[in-house]
């Protein structure tokens, strides 16, 4: 085998399910005890109401509560309240559930393949319908019902469903237009499997979460809805309900108003505890990765802060070496480390003692794979870590001065005065709602004081200087109209636009074709000379580094494995890692051609070329 | 390599001048492919090499029947596919699969690999102990352990879930896969390790691929053939070692110059060739 060997085994993971995480959060927690509690007295109402919920007694009218083990007292008719609110409460939930039963068995499907059929015929029809449903008064309908069906509650409660089935609707639609557009649901298709089959399956799945949230308010929806219907004298009489009691309460509010307190205390929470499960659920589907709290991340920072202990040096004391003398630099970054508080209340270093620097027209590549913190330790020298990450330096000196002790503001001043940075994602780093012209005048107009004719004057020169031919038009556009190699150059042209001594790029050009990525090494080398900027370029790609750095730091584990000037380091790689990353490269193995007259040739048939597979070993790493 | 493929017989799969276009508005189309045509032979690999917008992936989405061609013809094993629709495609999952380049979007995040991998045999309706004994195959043949089966797609790295991605493309155990630019997401390292991947599994199953890339390194490292795409034609068609070696074409030689060599005096002399053939252009 030419493939690198596998481990037998994965790193264990550990998994969280939604319930465990839904439990550690006191508000839903809460609301799910209050709201089990009602559906125990609903379900087991027998049990605990001693009295017949519909039986008269003349001596219990307008009762107070306590009256002859009466414990809320009595109503207008003479009926124990208590009973009546247990019983009631059946009433409530049964409705609510068939409630939201109507409604996802009508809104999901329908919204489902509306969605995966976006445009269609089905979905024009579907949302024309859920449109012409929403549009339509529901109580007043409702009214028409109840009096057409002699009040038949399960009758009522579907059509209640019917009208709150557009929202499940529009959920499920929005939800699948999201979906569809995703390669495994083309994968699905390419491996045969019918449009029925897809939309039961992986469609039904991608909805699954935001359903469950929508559910809990569409229950609280409903039961306030059919209390509605009740209080207005929908509904049997023989049966007890909120509506009926609340009714009740109100005829008599001014001599006994403890009568509407009751149901009204119980629907409100009723309602309020479906709300905040509902909520807390959307809040654990919509992040995926649970944040560590801000007092482990209080925590974490403070153990970035101590200094590690002696035992740990050894993995912790600062890697790499300068090259330039303090003054002499556009960059300096001494003992770098970059810690992340992690769940369990630890702290994960993803940097761990980094020493770099850069002078003024040097061109310095930081190299590694993903997972290496080169990115990092990037986004330190620009004070814009991810929330949760500390980064913590021996010193940090940008054009001579030292700034990884100022505070935040005063740091955050240096970017697009004294930093510039490119990012990977040209496309994602534009805002879409406004023009180029917008985003490359306001930080011009802002951050340097200058006006706006002059502003959008340079913004012009600025854009044809990084050769985009028709810069009129490009300053028009929206980020859309333009090609990702169009974008990054915009991006370009605004980070050097302020003039900055260090311009930091990010993977500048992973996301584009090598044509374009061509263009734009070459366009970033000419700026960096023309206006001897420093050049901090991280990259996978050790072809890039051989286009464009001086020097180069090769990282690995959050550690500095190699630094040296780029001729040295391709010649003579001192450490094997370097030497591996430098073979993973494709330009001199064996094409194909080559590898099949060796595989002919060879005795079992199953070797490759041995020297240049034993390159290509442990690429991967273990699963996360 | 003759055009007929590896054993000389018909080619597994022939397109003739197709034509592609895309609705951008009611009354506007784009043309992404202007008559192309090709052919993959059994057990050969094929690359498709260009930019973005070149047509590359337009051409793999009209084989797999996600993209509707507009003219031409596209034969599968001596059967005209080109209209294929409804049963007669979905029984083209037997023969044809797809890869993505996606590591991350291409596996239902909401499903074990497991359910992912069995899910192509039992639209077939295969019996669950004989897909199962499969799915570990499969497993064992992409190099991941056995232990992988209970796992979300999100607990793999990229490599790892293109290795998935590959077990779930042989499952059917198609004679044609496309390979839609299967290894750009990925670290280098990685990415050569996924190479050979796809070289072993070609040596041991003999499937076809038609490899899609817009990086030529990659592409001479798999690929018996190559075709270069600009712009909705091929530019140039042969013999990769040729096109890659001494290409005639001025696109494909400016492509070539463009992907920057690990090595700086080498990569100083073609980035001067490169901006010399940027000026004439």
């Amino acid at each position: 085998m030419t493939t690198a060997p596998f481990p037998t085994t994965l790193a264990p993971v550990k998994r969280v399910s939604l319930l465990r995480r839904f439990m550690r959060k006191p508000l839903g927690v809460t609301a799910l005890v209050l709201f089990l509690i009602v559906v125990a007295l609903a379900v087991f109402a027998p049990l605990f109401a001693k009295f017949d919920p519909n039986h008269v007694d003349f001596n219990l009218v307008h009762a107070v509560p306590g009256t002859d083990g009466h414990l809320l007292g009595g109503d207008t008719a003479g009926r124990d309240l208590y009973s009546r609110l247990l019983y009631g409460a059946r009433t409530t939930l049964w409705g609510a559930l068939i409630t939201c039963v109507a409604g996802l068995v009508l809104g999901v499907p329908a919204g489902v393949s509306a969605g995966y059929f976006a445009g269609g015929t089905v979905d024009k029809v579907c949302s024309w319908i859920s449109d012409a449903l929403q549009s339509v008064p529901a109580l007043i309908v409702l009214l028409v019902v109840a009096a057409g069906t002699g009040q038949s509650f399960p009758i009522m409660m579907i059509s209640l469903g019917v009208f709150l089935a557009p929202g499940y609707y529009r959920i499920s639609r929005a939800r699948a237009m999201s979906v569809r557009r995703e390669p495994y649901i083309d994968a699905a298709r390419v491996s045969g499997m019918t449009n029925g089959r897809i939309i039961r399956t992986h469609m039904l799945r991608a909805v699954y979460a935001p359903l469950v949230v929508q559910s809990a308010l569409t229950a609280g929806i409903a039961i306030g809805m059919q209390a509605g219907l009740q209080f207005l004298g929908i509904g049997s009489a023989s049966t007890p309900s909120w509506g009926q009691m609340m009714n009740d309460g109100f005829i008599n509010i001014t001599a006994f108003p403890i009568i509407l307190l009751w149901p009204s205390i119980i629907l409100g929470v009723t309602i309020a505890t479906l709300a905040f499960m509902g909520s807390t659920l959307g809040d654990l589907i919509s992040v995926r990765a649970e944040q560590p709290t801000r007092k482990l991340r209080a925590k974490a920072r403070q153990v970035m802060l101590t200094p590690p202990a002696a035992a740990d040096l050894p993995t912790r004391q600062t890697s790499g070496m300068h090259a330039h003398s303090v003054e002499g630099c556009a960059l300096r970054v001494d003992n770098l480390r970059i810690g992340y508080a992690t769940k369990d209340g630890g702290v994960k270093e993803v940097v761990r003692g980094v020493s770099l620097d850069a002078a003024p027209g040097e061109v310095l590549g930081i190299v590694g794979e993903s997972g290496s913190g080169k990115t990092q330790t990037s986004f330190a020298v620009l004070d814009l870590l991810p929330a949760g990450g500390t980064a913590v330096a021996d010193g940090i000196w940008i054009a001579g001065k030292e700034v990884g002790h100022l505070p935040t503001a005063e740091r955050a001043a240096l970017l697009g005065r004294e930093i510039g940075y490119v990012p990977q994602e040209p496309m994602t780093n534009l805002d879409p709602c406004y023009t180029i012209e917008r985003q490359l005048v306001e930080p011009l107009h802002r951050v340097h004081g200058m006006s706006k004719a002059d502003a959008a004057k340079r913004a012009r020169e600025m854009l044809v200087r990084v050769g985009i031919t028709d810069p009129d038009r490009v300053l028009r556009s929206y980020p859309h109209q333009i090609s990702g190699g169009m974008a990054q150059r915009v991006l370009i042209a605004g980070a050097v636009s302020g003039r900055p001594s260090l311009l930091i790029a990010d993977e500048p050009t992973t996301a584009l074709d090598v044509t374009v990525q061509a263009e734009v090494l070459e366009l970033l080398r000419e700026l960096q000379q023309e206006y001897g900027m420093a050049l901090m370029i991280v990259t996978h790609n050790f072809g890039v580094v051989a286009d464009i750095c001086d020097r180069v730091v090769v990282m690995k584990d959050g550690r500095i494995v190699e630094t040296g000037a780029v001729e040295r380091i391709f010649r003579n790689p001192e450490d094997p890692y370097t030497a591996e990353l430098i073979s993973a490269s494709l330009d001199d193995v064996e094409g194909r051609h080559e590898l099949d007259e060796a595989w002919s040739a060879g005795p079992t048939g199953s070797a490759g070329p041995a020297g240049h597979s034993t390159a290509h070993a442990g690429g991967e790493d273990g699963a996360r | 390599m003759s055009e007929t493929g590896i054993d000389g017989g018909a080619p597994l799969l022939t397109v003739e001048n197709l034509v592609v276009d895309y609705r951008i508005s009611r009354k506007v189309r784009f043309r992404a492919l202007k008559g192309v045509s090709i052919t993959v032979g059994a057990g050969e690999c094929v690359g498709l090499v260009g930019e973005s917008g070149s047509g590359k992936s337009t051409l793999g989405r009209a084989l797999l029947g996600l993209a509707e061609a507009s003219e031409g013809r596209i034969t599968f094993d001596g059967r005209d596919i080109t209209h294929a629709k409804g049963a007669a495609r979905r029984k083209l999952a037997n023969d044809i699969q797809v890869v993505f380049q996606d590591p991350y979007g291409s596996l239902d995040p909401t499903m074990t690999v497991e359910e992912i991998l069995a899910e192509p045999l039992q639209v077939t309706g295969t019996p669950k102990a004989k897909a199962k004994a499969t799915v570990a195959e499969m497993l064992d043949r992409v190099r991941l352990p056995g232990d992988a089966v209970h796992r979300y797609p999100s607990e793999f790295s990229g490599g790892q879930r293109q290795r998935i991605a590959i077990a779930r493309a042989l499952v059917r155990r198609p004679r044609l896969i496309v390979c839609d630019e299967p290894v750009s997401a990925l670290d280098l390292t990685t990415q050569a390790t996924i190479l050979d991947l796809f070289i072993d599994l070609q040596r041991e199953t003999g499937v076809a691929y038609l490899f899609i890339s817009h990086d030529l390194g990659v592409v001479r490292r798999v690929c018996h053939r190559t075709s270069v795409m600009y712009q909705g034609e091929i530019v140039e068609s042969g013999d990769t070692h040729t096109v890659t070696g001494s290409p005639t074409d001025p696109y494909t030689r400016r492509l070539l110059l463009a992907a920057p060599v690990a090595d700086p005096a080498r990569q100083a002399e073609r980035r001067a060739a490169w901006l010399g053939l940027r000026e004439s252009a």
